[in-house]
């Protein structure tokens, strides 16, 4: 609008007149704040809506009923489906498996991020590979990546138990099973997940050590300061803040993942590395009974509420 | 207390890294001090003046070991320390920004430099509180930075700097974030505190009233070389080239062509010839097109005849001379011949050589830069 003040010289000087009385007494709709915000915000709540609040309301009105995929007609049944859900072992087995691969993810994606986030911002010849190479994790599907994970992880042909025969860490014909055995399955799923979400916190930790005002970090080396001093007094301490958000992305990515180990494991062995996730969609949709998946997948919700509020309020008494 | 001395000193700015400090010209390196040779003496307060992307901040940076030089050698206390990372220095730096640690008290801003160095925890709460006494702000030693105001935080710095007793302290344009009633009080201070503690200071600043005031000796900079290097009275009052003529000085030093020679004189020295009892002197006349009031002073606009090519200057008449002057007329004007500085046309450089000596003293090595 601003561009049409100055008129061009070959229109009727009388009539540019008339037109800018007019313009100034009529606002277009790009001058309406309001209307404007909500023309922008419309898809983003339309997406919401029908998205996460359908799908969130409908999963608790199924959890209270007896919907299964053989009888799809509604019939109220209170609190049924958690009593049945709570005196099934494997949910409760599914339940500290989550808590443990979140907890153990989280803790090596927000370290992991930390260290390839303070190479990403370092200075060097052929940096550009070495962020590209970082990313590339994040950028691929994760089904792809499950599947190229399952292939590397492959009872007999693993890639990697061919580098321990050779390296002389196996005997020949010998195979570690790394999906096989419950302890070694929980840590594949572990070890593939961080590799998938390190990237995704090397770069939330990467904007934060980028904030960093300069001059501090030059600050400490005057006033005497080595590397891991200045590490763990200066650096993290400023960039905290940004590192529960990775955290806190961390645990919700992870949390709420199934993709990794419905490809890898699909739960097993035994159950090993079943996870609310993976259970809630064996029992609901595999299984069919709608209503027990419903509330085991509700079961997440109050946890993730808790887990993301706790961060956020650390987060804000953090900052000065 | 040192001697902090700078030789030779070359610093190349290179594009590829994407370094970019300076303006570049057209993708090669930058030479962002260009052969400077420079030293303090014990306890001396040196300051580095010149206008922005002249090479003093990057001078100083040097010298703190936040930059390597490309060619030259640093000297701390006679010790070559070229190469060393900044803590094996014992110099401290106030940044221009401060640069205090925003999620550490006050308390933990002074003694950080001290746990660095290792010191046990009660003898340097001592320091710290002898540091935050010696300058006010012991009353503030549990608050956090962003809790403090411009000047308290610019103590905080100070009091970091001091805590450690370092050889030397190189400080950056610490007082252009405070407001300019501040800034004067601040300057009185700094200066003050200097004296208190004897440490050698190199201080930078684009500021000429700070250089004037703060600076036994100033070093004038331009382009990455020194141009003079002097007592402020020297360098105001014998400046080494028209560089420095024009760049202290407010209104500068006017500067009219004879020949090929560019005589100057300071705005204060062009009075009317009522008003000056010199007997050598040299008259000549002004054609008055606009007078300015200034804090009691008037600042007459002209052009001057009678001297050498009619040229525009400027003169400040103090308050007491009161000799009626009107924009529009000529009027009779004089310098004293005393007060001439001649300066080469092509070169910039002073032709008459009555400040010689002294510049001599100043390391003999101030006009390094001038063929560049």
């Amino acid at each position: 609008m601003a561009i049409r003040e100055a008129p061009p010289a070959a229109t009727d000087p009388a009539a540019t007149a008339a037109g800018r009385t007019t313009r100034s007494t009529r606002r277009s709709l790009a001058d309406r704040d309001g209307a404007l915000a909500w023309i922008f915000l419309l898809p983003s709540v339309v997406y919401i809506l029908a998205l996460v609040a359908v799908p969130f309301f409908l999963a608790i009105g199924f959890a209270l009923s007896d919907v299964t995929a053989g009888d799809a007609s509604y019939d109220y049944v209170g609190l049924d489906n958690f009593r049945a859900i709570f005196d099934d072992p494997v949910f409760w087995r599914s339940l500290g498996n989550t808590l443990l691969f979140t907890g153990v993810s989280m803790v090596l994606i927000v370290v992991l991020g930390k260290v390839l986030a303070n190479i990403l911002v370092a200075d060097f010849r052929g940096k550009w590979v070495v962020r590209f190479l970082v990313l590339l994790p994040w950028t691929t599907p994760a089904t792809l990546a499950a599947v190229s994970w399952l292939w590397l992880l492959d009872s007999i042909y693993s890639p990697i138990d061919w580098v321990l025969r050779q390296l002389g860490f196996l005997g020949p014909e010998q195979n570690m099973y790394w999906l096989g055995e419950p302890g070694l399955a929980m840590g594949s799923v572990i070890a593939v997940h961080v590799w998938r979400l390190t990237p995704l916190a090397a770069v939330i930790i990467t904007a934060g050590l980028v904030a960093i005002p300069k001059d501090l970090d030059e600050a400490a080396r005057v006033d005497g300061a080595g590397f891991w001093r200045r590490m763990f007094e200066v650096t993290i301490p400023m960039t905290l803040p940004v590192i529960a958000v990775s955290a806190l992305f961390g645990a919700i990515f992870t949390f709420t993942d199934m993709a990794v180990v419905d490809v890898l494991t699909n739960g097993g062995p035994n159950n090993a590395t079943q996870v609310l996730t993976s259970w809630a969609f064996l029992r609901g949709i595999d299984g069919g009974d709608v209503g027990q998946g419903a509330a085991i997948a509700l079961f997440l919700f109050p946890l993730l509420l808790a887990a993301a509020i706790a961060i956020l309020r650390s987060v804000r008494r953090m900052e000065f | 207390m040192a001697v902090v001395e700078v030789r030779n000193l070359v610093k190349e700015f290179d594009s590829r890294l994407g370094r970019r400090r300076w303006r570049r010209a057209g993708g090669t390196a930058v030479r962002a001090i260009d052969g400077v040779s420079l030293a303090t003496t014990e306890g001396e307060y040196l300051v580095l003046l010149g206008p922005s992307g002249c090479g003093k901040t990057t001078l100083l940076r040097t010298i703190a070991g936040l930059e390597q030089p490309t060619e030259g050698d640093v000297l701390i206390d006679g010790e070559v320390v070229t190469g060393l990372p900044p803590r094996a220095r014992r110099v401290a730096m106030v940044f221009q920004s401060y640069a205090l640690y925003p999620h550490k008290t006050v308390q933990g801003n002074i003694v950080f430099p001290l746990r660095a160095a290792g010191m046990p925890a009660e003898e340097r709460n001592q320091r710290a509180l002898w540091a935050a006494e010696l300058l006010g702000i012991a009353h503030l030693l549990q608050r956090r930075p962003r809790q403090l105001s411009g000047g308290e935080r610019q103590r905080v710095a100070l009091a970091r700097a001091l805590v450690r007793q370092p050889q030397a302290f190189l400080l950056d344009e610490p007082l252009s974030n405070l407001d300019a009633k501040l800034r004067a009080s601040a300057r009185d201070e700094l200066k003050r505190f200097q004296g208190e503690v004897g440490t050698t200071t190199v201080y930078v600043t684009h500021d000429q009233v700070e250089a004037m005031g703060l600076g036994d000796r100033i070093a004038v900079m331009s382009e990455g070389t020194v141009r003079q290097v002097g007592p402020p009275v020297e360098v105001y009052d014998d400046p080494a080239d028209t560089f420095v003529a024009t760049f202290i000085g407010s209104p500068p030093m006017n500067l009219v062509r004879r020949d090929g020679t560019l005589v100057g004189f300071r705005p204060e020295h062009l009075l009317p010839t009522g008003a000056l009892n010199a007997d050598d002197r040299t008259e000549l006349s002004l054609s008055v097109d606009r007078i300015e009031y200034l804090s009691g002073d008037r600042h007459v606009y002209g052009t001057v005849t009678g001297i050498g090519e009619a040229t525009r200057v400027v003169a400040r008449l103090p308050a007491t001379v009161d000799t009626p002057i009107t924009a529009g007329t000529g009027h009779p004007f004089a310098v004293a011949r005393s007060r001439l500085r001649y300066f080469d046309a092509a070169t910039g450089l002073r032709r008459d050589a009555a400040n010689g000596s002294s510049r001599d003293a100043a390391t003999g090595s101030s006009r390094d830069g001038e063929a560049g």
